[in-house]
């Protein structure tokens, strides 16, 4: 690889796994043993992972929030202004800011707002679209997606020592155990 | 197997049929190979069925003729339909609403069913979700075409700085329209394209053409089923469903209000709202119905789609159809109640009008009819629920043609009644819609997983974790 001078020579060690107990009992016994940098790969989400790799709560509901609060806002404040401000209209001898009228659109607004903060906001956190990952460059990974089971101890964590963490992982009773290049 | 085949949020999910009288939300013995194998293979063969080029071929044609009638439609205007005063509103809205309310049961079975934990949706969910998208893309086409000239219209439309400063009449039902289908159309495709990116993965890591890996890669957006993935996936996945939930209930009720917040005799009613929203559900499911019936027995997926979902989806059609059929008798009771003559007028012509046939044709399909949902025998028999389902479809269209039509071909002054006729350009562009949602469910057939595999993984006996990790 052409950046192979300047990047660190692995990005970690990966264990292969047959099903998802025993990737939550090792993912469980990496955190024990002091692991931190480190992910689990699945082909379907598993809720104890959360606590086995020890995540923090998302922050994806309070963007969702803000993102419905825009939107309402946006909605109403574009109907008062243009209503009342912009365009003020006699509609039937109704008041200008005939507030009732306005909550519908407001209310689709706030949705459409809600769900855009929920949809950007994940895929951002996540930090997808990702056109690169080293991950990928084990060919045993393409079963992440049908039905194997990953845990990737990285490079970077202050713990991973080529030798130790091989063999921490091979202790787990993973179906392989294969260096991640970088 | 059986016992094994339960789930931590459902302990009937997976029963097998000994014992109990539900049938198992999947057939026993599959695994996540097995799941993926079949779904995506549906996708990823080389050979496409014989039958799936019959079947498109009759779309496409069906498509071809609703473009040649838009095209008819853009050179003359819309004075070659048959809509005109005092009937201003006729197959471009029955269509419209019809379509519409096609679209609501697939939000509510992937957001609604979702939230109330219905392990069943899973099997269901993706193709109902691309249902409504098709649906509500179909729809939309009747009120744009309807100005006439659609990009003209787009500044009463939508509020954007214009150089005429018009800005668009926010106390107009119309306008609550055109935001509630637009948010609806955008918030479906968001639930559905995030729904599907773990699957794309999947296509992705098993296709062999690099033209296809390379395809699938792109949209699966680098997904690597990283557990900080899932988890906020999972959140997201859960406030869509949240967000969705009100929102298809508002969609339908904003529907209504085009009528309901008019004075017209026959529109002006509040039961509108809960009525237009069952309804809408109603006739989704019997849309689910007839696309899934096909699907699950060209395809072989009758261990997906079992009994259990047939059963179910029965069973809904027989509760919304009957608060359907609640708001028919709800409407016949306030024209007499209210004592207004014209109220009194509007029932009695639909019942013995020029349209009366129309009439108790639908009171025969969605009141009597779908009586016989109440039967395990009716129930059991798919290819009856098949043409059954069909019929409920064609039930709810003429429900919204006598809600439109013969509420607005007489109203309050005789001299300007009138008797409407659709003409040919009118059927052309309803079939050609028709043609146009089956040709992109054939698309997708074929090049998306028309089941969510990763969803379906979660409900097989391997998902299960055995030990306490705790």
């Amino acid at each position: 690889m052409a950046h192979e001078h300047a990047a660190p020579t692995l990005h970690g060690l990966m264990a292969e796994f047959e099903n998802a107990d025993a990737l939550v009992a090792a993912t469980n016994r990496a955190r024990l043993e002091g692991y931190r940098h480190m992910d689990a790969y699945s082909p379907i989400p598993i809720e104890e992972l959360t606590e086995a790799l020890a995540l923090p709560r998302t922050r994806l509901p309070m963007l969702v929030l803000l993102g419905g609060i825009l939107g309402g806002a946006g909605g109403y404040g574009l109907e008062y202004w243009s209503q009342v401000i912009a365009y003020p209209l006699n509609v039937g001898g109704r008041p200008f800011h005939s507030w009732p009228h306005f909550i519908p659109v407001t209310f689709e607004t706030t949705v459409l707002g809600a769900a855009l903060a929920a949809f950007v906001g994940m895929w951002a956190l996540n930090k997808l679209p990702m056109p690169y990952h080293p991950v990928f460059n084990v060919p045993a990974f393409a079963r992440a997606s049908v039905d194997r089971f990953f845990l990737v101890i990285e490079s970077t964590d202050p713990r991973f020592d080529r030798h130790a963490t091989q063999k921490f992982l091979e202790a787990q009773h993973p179906v392989g155990v294969s260096e991640v290049a970088p | 197997m059986a016992e094994a085949l339960d789930h931590p949020h459902d302990p009937l999910a997976g029963m097998s049929t000994d014992g109990l009288r539900t049938p198992a939300v999947i057939a026993p013995g599959h695994d996540f190979n097995s799941v993926t194998d079949k779904i995506a293979g549906i996708v990823l063969t080389k050979r496409t069925p014989i039958g799936w080029f019959f079947g498109f071929a009759i779309a496409f044609a069906f498509l071809l003729l609703l473009n040649l009638t838009i095209g008819k439609l853009l050179l003359e205007g819309i004075g070659i339909w048959g809509n005109n005063v005092p009937v201003g509103w006729a197959f471009d809205i029955i269509n419209f609403v019809w379509w519409i309310g096609i679209g609501h049961a697939g939000t509510l079975i992937s957001a609604i069913l979702l939230l109330f934990r219905q392990q069943w949706r899973t099997s269901i969910n993706r193709f109902a979700e691309a249902m409504t998208l098709f649906a509500v893309a179909c729809a939309a086409m009747f009120p744009l075409l309807h100005t006439g000239r659609p990009w003209l219209a787009i500044y009463w439309l939508f509020p954007y700085p214009n150089s005429m400063t018009l800005w668009p009449q926010f106390r107009s039902p119309l306008i609550w329209d055109v935001f509630a289908v637009s948010t609806y159309g955008t918030v479906s495709l968001l639930f559905w394209f995030t729904g599907l990116v773990p699957d794309l993965a999947t296509l992705r890591d098993r296709a062999e053409s690099p033209v296809a890996r390379k395809i699938f890669g792109v949209f699966a957006l680098g997904w690597r089923g990283s557990a900080r993935h899932w988890h906020r996936y999972e959140m997201a996945y859960l406030l869509l469903a949240g967000i969705s939930t009100p929102l298809v209930l508002s969609v339908h009720t904003i529907v209504s209000f085009d009528f309901a917040v008019s004075v017209l005799p026959g529109w002006h009613a509040t039961i509108f709202p809960p009525y237009f929203v069952a309804g809408a559900i109603y006739s989704g499911f019997a849309m689910v119905m007839t696309l899934a019936v096909p699907l699950r027995k060209f395809y072989h997926l009758e261990d997906f789609i079992t009994m259990r979902h047939i059963h179910n989806m029965t069973k809904v059609m027989l509760v919304t159809g009957m608060i359907v059929a609640y708001g028919y008798v709800n409407e016949a009771f306030f024209a007499w109640y209210s004592a207004n003559p014209y109220e009194g007028y509007m029932m009695l012509n639909r019942m013995t009008g020029p349209y009366a046939v129309f009439y108790w044709s639908l009171i025969l399909i969605n009141a009597l009819m779908i009586q016989l949902f109440w039967f395990r025998r009716v129930r059991d028999n798919v290819a009856l629920l098949f043409v059954l389902s069909l019929f409920v479809n064609v039930g709810m269209w003429l429900e919204r043609f006598i809600i439109i039509v013969t509420s607005l071909h007489r109203d309050f002054l005789p001299s300007s009644w009138d008797i409407y006729t659709p003409t040919r350009w009118d059927f052309a562009m309803f079939t050609g819609t028709i043609g146009l949602f089956l040709s992109l469910f054939f698309l997708f057939i074929r090049f998306l997983p028309a089941l969510a595999m990763f969803e379906m993984r979660t409900i097989v006996p391997e998902a299960k974790l055995q030990g306490d990790h705790h």
